[in-house]
């Protein structure tokens, strides 16, 4: 894995983004206040402004640029959130980039999402496909099988983890708020986070 | 969507060129509003944002007796650390900062970064979550913050004005938020210019009871009943939550697409509810303050006034939006 990797991966989630921003904004309309596509579409066009201006020397260099970004363009719960995420996978990525180093700095970055949003597994938000992506990552590295595979599991898992919402009432965020209403609706983070793990195997295939 | 805007883009910073054409009063730089005559030394700044969309809050109670500065977001979404640092530092007259923020994921976790961030200045934050419409359990976020903002932001303004300490002023403003209740309902949803189309569909039959401020859709879906009905809904569920005693002050808030006329309607209910509770309304305020974009209906917000908090009220204030006693 190395730099170029990084950047066309975030290259890849502002062209997903922007493909699915109208249906993100659209789960987040049933459940929230419906500024969810808008808000990671502004926030990762301004992430590639920030790469392209930058330069950045190392694969945890993008990160990090790509999370301060977003922390610092987007607003509302996601920019924080998924700033956080790259930012601290950033600061936790070791050199060289294997898939095992990939898979530790992914975990911190789930674990700092976590504890920023004071969410867990079943709360209804982008931890449940987050976490499962991680587990993926890590089992993957334990059972020795290649990136390419590796990082298609963790798409999946957090496809599946991002299905596994739809049942679930909300106990975070604003969609919380709804009570037993929010049953039945796919949280829209949780479907923003699949995207930025397809764009992940997309870009490693 | 018909919508008097030039586009859903740039829909929040040309509202702002507005605001300072309009309001000299005011200075406006990098999406913050700013008091022109700030900072002062001495005083307490008083900092406070949230999405925009729900105008005047906050930057129409930026001025004399309220807010130093008003960080606005784009629509509906919080704003930016980098906002917050920029208003923080910039109205810090060496007595420190407080930032009024409302119970929203999104606008808690900006102001917290930003407060961490900001080192060079004493930061002091009030939550408010005045909204009896959300159980405030383990299992949600808590509470919403809605029209107790501009009860906060009217009364530690006034402290903060006479030059007290900043524990003071936040003492003032958490206590505020303890004695408000807020209850809205919405006869109809919105349209967020980036969305395009009504954030919920609403039958003309139907209203939605216990919503926030963001088009959201509320706690339950009921018929289309009177005014009184929906007065008293709202009143039962504020006086069920902390009973109505002694002096109030009372706000019917509309929503944005609701005429005065209905609002008055609303409020002879609701002044009516308190009396018969063997309370008195001792304040009042009847109009759009704290708005959800042209969303029709309203909320209803209760304070308890002691004697010091209704000076604090009556203390003159000069904004754009609210301005009296100067």
């Amino acid at each position: 894995m190395e730099t170029a990797l990084f950047v066309a991966w975030f290259e890849e989630c502002a062209r997903l983004v922007r493909a699915d921003r109208d249906r993100l904004t659209r789960l987040d309309a049933a459940i929230g206040d419906a500024d969810h596509g808008t808000n990671l579409d502004r926030g990762f066009t301004e992430v590639l402004k920030a790469l392209a201006d930058s330069a950045p020397g190392s694969e945890a260099e993008v990160l990090t640029t790509a999370g301060a970004t977003l922390i610092r363009r987007v607003g509302g719960a996601s920019g924080p959130l998924y700033g956080s995420l790259f930012r601290q996978m950033g600061k936790a990525l070791e050199s060289p980039v294997t898939l095992a180093a990939f898979a530790a700095a992914f975990e911190e970055g789930v674990v700092a999402v976590e504890r920023l949003g004071k969410a867990a597994l079943g709360d209804k938000t982008m931890v449940d496909a987050l976490a499962p992506a991680s587990r993926a990552l890590a089992l993957a590295v334990r059972d020795g099988v290649g990136v390419r595979q590796a990082l298609d599991q963790a798409a999946r898992a957090a496809a599946e983890g991002s299905k596994a919402t739809i049942p679930m009432q909300a106990r975070k965020g604003r969609a919380s708020y709804l009570g037993e209403r929010s049953i039945g609706h796919e949280d829209p983070g949780a479907a923003s986070a699949t995207l930025i793990m397809a764009a992940l195997a997309g870009v490693a295939g | 969507m018909k919508k008097l805007i030039n586009s859903a883009d740039s829909v929040v910073e040309d509202a702002l060129n507005g605001m300072a054409a309009a309001h000299p009063s005011l200075r406006i730089r990098d999406q913050v509003v700013y008091r022109a005559d700030g900072p002062r030394q001495g005083k307490v700044g008083l900092v406070s944002g949230g999405g925009s969309g729900h105008e005047p809050l906050h930057a129409g109670f930026v001025g004399y007796g309220m807010l130093d500065a008003a960080c606005p977001g784009e629509v509906f979404t919080s704003p930016v650390p980098d906002q917050i640092i920029d208003a923080t530092r910039a109205v810090d007259g060496g007595a420190g900062v407080l930032h009024i923020v409302k119970n929203y994921t999104g606008d808690v976790l900006n102001f917290e970064m930003a407060a961490e961030l900001v080192e060079d200045v004493e930061v002091t934050s009030v939550l408010i979550d005045d909204d009896v419409a959300v159980q405030d359990s383990l299992y949600t976020a808590g509470r919403r913050g809605t029209g107790a903002t501009l009860f906060v932001e009217k009364t530690a303004g006034a402290l903060a004005e006479r030059g007290a300490a900043l524990n003071e002023v936040a003492a003032v403003a958490a206590e505020v938020n303890e004695r408000s209740r807020s209850f809205g309902i919405a006869l109809s949803s919105c349209t967020a210019p980036a969305a395009g189309k009504p954030t919920f569909d609403l039958p003309e039959t139907d209203v939605e009871l216990g919503i926030g401020i963001h088009g959201e859709p509320g706690r339950a879906r009921v018929t289309m009943v009177s005014a009184r009905e929906l007065a008293g809904v709202a009143m039962e569920a504020v006086h069920s939550d902390l009973p109505l005693q002694g002096d109030l002050l009372v706000m019917v808030n509309g929503m944005g697409g609701t005429p005065l006329m209905e609002l008055y309607v609303v409020f002879a209910e609701v002044a009516a509810f308190v009396k018969g509770k063997g309370a008195r309304v001792a304040r009042s305020l009847v109009g759009n303050y704290v708005t959800s974009l042209e969303m029709q209906g309203f909320s209803v917000t209760v304070c308890r006034l002691d004697d010091a908090l209704t000076r604090l009220w009556d203390a003159p204030v000069e904004t754009p939006a609210l301005r009296w006693g100067r």
